[in-house]
Formats: C-alpha cells, structure tokens, sequence
C-alpha cells in the first residue's frame, strides 16, 4: 500500500474507531438509569459492542500509523482537536428519545457501511466489518423498533422523538463525506461509494420513520467539523471524565 | 451479590403464624418435609408451606434488589475506567448484574408475586437490599474491591444456593455463581495490577480495602445468636451453612489473597491459629451495619433516589411502548377479523 494510501486509511481508521468510541461512552451513560430493567442490559450491550469496535478500530489505525500508538494511548491521549468523531455521537444523551433517535441515525449508517465494508481490499478493515456488522444488524433493530414505539406511542412520546430528530438531523450530512484522500480509499477499493451508502441510509430511515408516523425532516444546512477536529462543547467534558485516570497518574499501568 | 440482613430479628413473614393446622395440612407439611429431606426440588406448582413461599419471595427479590442498585456504584466508573479493556469488562459486568436482576426477579414471579410489585416495594424503600451497596466508590480501586471482596463474600453465600431446595432458585444461581466467580477473579485482577503498580496505585489498593474489609465481613449477616431464622430455613434447606461458617470460610479463603497483593487487613487483632487452622478476628461493629441497615448508610437516599429518578424518567417510555402494543394488536384484530 502506498504511504499516502496508508494515511488516508489511518484517517479513515481513525474516525470511525472515535466515533464508535464515543458513542459506547454516551450510552453507558445509561448503565444503571434506563426506563425499565430490559433497556439497561440492552443499551449497555450495545455499548459494549460498540466499544469492542473501536479497540479494533484503534488497534488497526495505530499500526497503520506506526507511531507505537496502541488502542489506549489514542484514546486517553489525545484532547478535542485530535479525536475525529462525528458531532452526531458526542450530542448528549438528554432523555430516552433523544438517545434513541442518535442511536437510530447511526446505526442504519454504520450497518449499511460494515455491510459493505465486508468486501474491502483492505482485509483487515474487511475483518473487523465482517465481525461489527453482526452485531449492528442487532443495534438498528433495537433502535429502529423503540423509534417506531416511541413515534406511534403517546401524543408525548411522539412529540419528543419528533423534537430529537429535528435537533439532530442536521448532523447526519457529515457521515458521507469523503474528502480527496477517502475518494483514493474508494477508487481502491477500500472503501464504499458515498453517495451509494447514503441512498441505502436514506432508504432504511425513511421506511422505520414511515413506521415510527414521523416526518422525515428538510436536508438544509448541515453541521460539520467532527471529522476534521472541530468540536462541540460538549466533548471536552466527555473527554474529561473519560481520560481522568490516564492523566492524573500518567505513569500508572491499570 | 447477596443480601445480608435476612435474618435480623425485626424482619417480618419467616415465622409461619401461630395458628391451628388442619391435619390435611399436616399431612401436606409431612411430605413437603419429606421431599426436602431427600433432596428432590421443590417446583412452583408443588404444595409449600406459606412460611417458605414468604421466605423465598423475602430473599429471592431481595437478592433481586441487591443486583440492580449494585449497579449503581460500579456504573460509577464505567465512563472513567483507565483503558478501554477495562472498560470493556466493567460494562460486561455491570449488565451481568442486570441479567441477574432480571433472572431473579423471574424467579421471584414464580412464587405468585409480580416484579412490579417488588419493584414498587424497591421504589417505597420498603424493602431491602444489600446495605454494601449503601458504601460510595470514591476512586477506581473500589471496582477491584467490590470484585474481590463483595463478589467473594457473595460467592461463599451463592454457591451452597445452588443447592437451594426450590427448584427456579437454584436454577437461577446456578448461572449466577458462574458469573461471580468470573467477576470475582476480574475484581483481584486489577487489585494485583495496582498493588504491583506505583506508589499512588498501591495506596489507592490499600485504601479500598480498608473501607471495604468490614462491610464485606458484614455480608454475611449477624452473628449466629443473633439470627433469627437460622433454624427453620436450615431445615427447609434454603439455606445450609450458618452465617458465621460462611464468614469464617471468607476470612479464610481471603487472608493469604491479601497477603499475596502485599495488602494489610484492616484488623490488628487478625492471627492464624494454627490448632484450629482458621484465622482469628476481630469483633464486628454491628452498631454501624444497624444503622445503614436503618438507612443512615453514606449513600441509601442516593441508591433509591437514583433508582427512582430512572423509573419516573422512564414512565413515558413504558406508557408509549403500551400504547404502542395496544395499538398493533388492534391492528392484528382488525386485519384478522
């Protein structure tokens, strides 16, 4: 693989482990404080999946990298402007739907993406897919069955997913991005086509929101950043509590 | 994890009530005693003694309880466990915990109560739990404690359970002593890392374990003398060893573990007898196991308080998923008819 191949890789690597990393952070947010006793063995397993995902994810980009970063130097290591998350999995947890509606527009990405990352040149990105993706097919028909529970619900249960899906629909545009060194990732093979994997979520999501009797809302401005190192506030706080141990006793091994 | 306090005197519903018994009853009683007595398992549908189905249902959503506010303290620091394998094991542990909440409130059920009742009992604060829990988890050597320490204690507890005379019972602890002994091994696992870490990380370790020595002791309820159902539950085979065998047996099994981490028991009067071969301790303040027993422990309001926070946060969700249901099975009807 050629070097500027193999950085694009790590970038690429890179986002997708923070991204799962910081999402399994928000739901175990959850663990001990979920509406019934189900949804707490539910939503942190999905945690814990998602976890697992990003210590291959960061394994993988710290060898592409081959700076001897292993999985916890890059995660309790790096501040705001190193991770490279989306801005739509730091958002806080706020209530239930808010949750599940995040969860729901990441996981009908992530399953269409690992779906098709399973046929990657790349075999040890295509690894790691054919493992994530099992276990997302379960993520997106968790999250996608309480979205239809929770819009054709209540009157109130209805109004709050509709609020959180308007909230955070504007950070959905920033999951099919490719910039110049991802489109080589594509032209080689290693990655989908955007616009394919963006038909293929817009089809999922807007079949479960028929379902869940929501409006699927207007594509207008977009929020983005997170892929670059530019962050919302809210971050620095997940970061805060995530690294704290790390930091105060630098030289500790756990 | 397991609930200590059964057996405090001020406890209600073991004593069967003084009243007369039939002699279909009698006969019934005779033979419930007599499969106990050879060792058959008690089913749900089988005749019992009220007294034993009270008892079960006592201890069983106890322990049920105990599971599920445990999860709080060590949720505690699953958003800041130190590296991501850590993390990871943490989490499997604390939905473990939920898992078996989940199972034995099941095995709760089929006694004849419902599990929102019990959980309503919970929410009151009318029933109990595991007063260990009631101990806050200021730093990340507490994980490794609860681990070692109250898982341990809670295995010596669990694992003569497995023999438990009523049949989804023993069933359940079956799976759950698998568990805890896997958690407890995890639990010593990282108490070896940091007392073989740094100075801080080994300061950290002997500081967990003076604030977790005593309450895990407690564990295992009162004294022998001061237990009050000891007898009639031995002989129901609910429960086999006494409270100050199963604690002894802990000490023992715990000591050389301390040893092997460079750790100092907490206790200056700890010495190994070597007539007897156990260890000898100290005398247990009881004053302090009563008092957060009577919920003056450092964090009983917050345990309910959190446990309630979640339920009423949660009450639109259960109201829409009902609603929901109702309005799919209205639907089936519908298309049916």
């Amino acid at each position: 693989m050629s070097t500027d191949l193999k950085e694009a890789l790590f970038a690429f690597t890179l986002r997708l482990g923070d991204t799962s990393l910081v999402l399994g952070h928000r739901l175990s947010e959850w663990c001990g404080h979920a509406p019934e006793l189900e949804e707490d063995i539910a939503l942190t397993n999905v945690a814990l999946d998602l976890v697992g995902h990003a210590r291959m994810l960061l394994t993988y980009a710290g060898e592409l990298e081959g700076k001897g970063r292993d999985e916890d130097r890059l995660a309790y290591r790096r501040d705001v402007f190193d991770y490279r998350n989306h801005l739509l999995v730091e958002q806080p947890n706020r209530d239930f739907g808010h949750t599940i509606v995040r969860q729901f527009l990441h996981d009908a990405w992530a399953v269409e993406l690992y779906g098709r990352l399973c046929a990657s040149t790349d075999e040890t990105l295509a690894g790691i897919a054919a493992k994530a993706v099992k276990e997302v097919r379960y993520h997106v028909r968790h999250s996608g069955d309480w979205l239809v529970r929770l819009g054709d619900g209540t009157e109130i249960s209805h109004a709050k997913v509709a609020d959180a899906l308007g909230r955070l629909w504007p950070y959905t545009g920033e999951m099919f991005e490719r910039d110049e060194a991802e489109q080589a990732l594509v032209a080689a093979g290693i990655l989908p086509d955007p616009a394919e994997l963006k038909a293929a979520w817009t089809a999922r999501v807007e079949a479960v929101l028929g379902e869940a009797t929501l409006d699927r809302p207007a594509d207008g401005w977009m929020q983005k950043g997170g892929r670059r190192g530019e962050h919302s506030e809210h971050l620095g706080y997940l970061l805060a509590e995530m690294q704290f141990l790390p930091r105060a006793y630098p030289d500790a091994n756990w | 994890m397991y609930t200590q306090g059964l057996d405090a005197k001020t406890e209600q519903g073991a004593q069967p009530s003084p009243r007369l018994v039939t002699e279909d009853e009698a006969r019934l009683q005779g033979r419930f005693q007599e499969r106990v007595d050879a060792e058959e398992k008690i089913e749900p549908r089988d005749w019992m003694p009220e007294g034993y189905r009270r008892t079960l249902v006592r201890q069983i959503s106890q322990h049920a309880h105990s599971e599920i506010v445990g999860m709080l303290p060590e949720g505690n620091w699953v958003t800041r466990a130190p590296t991501l394998r850590r993390k990871v094991a943490l989490l499997a542990k604390v939905q473990d915990e939920g898992g078996h909440g989940l199972y034995l409130y099941s095995a709760a059920e089929t006694l004849g109560v419902s599990r929102d009742e019990l959980v309503g009992q919970l929410l009151a604060g009318k029933a109990k739990y595991s007063s260990i829990f009631n101990y806050p988890t200021p730093t990340w050597a507490d994980i490794g404690a609860i681990g070692w320490l109250v898982d341990g204690a809670a295995i010596m507890n669990q694992v003569p359970l497995c023999r438990c005379s009523y049949g989804p019972y023993a069933r359940a602890m079956v799976r759950i002593c698998r568990e805890e002994s896997f958690h407890q091994r995890q639990g010593y696992e990282l108490m070896l890392a940091l007392a073989q870490g740094t100075p801080e990380q080994k300061r950290m370790a002997q500081d967990a374990l003076n604030r977790w020595w005593w309450p895990s002791l407690m564990m295992f309820g009162p004294s022998d003398e001061q237990s009050a159902h000891s007898s009639q539950n031995m002989a129901w085979k609910i429960k086999r060893f006494s409270n100050d065998e199963l604690r002894q047996r802990f000490v023992d099994a715990t000591v050389p573990q301390a040893e092997f981490l460079g750790l100092t028991i907490p206790d200056p009067e700890l010495r190994f007898n070597a007539g007897t071969g156990h260890y000898e301790f100290g005398a247990i303040d009881w004053t302090e196991f009563n008092e957060i027993l009577k919920g003056n422990g450092p964090c009983n309001r917050e345990r309910i308080e959190a446990r309630r926070k979640a339920w009423d946060d949660g009450a639109w969700v259960r109201e829409a998923a009902v609603a929901h249901a109702a309005k799919r099975q209205q639907c089936a009807l519908k298309k049916a008819g």
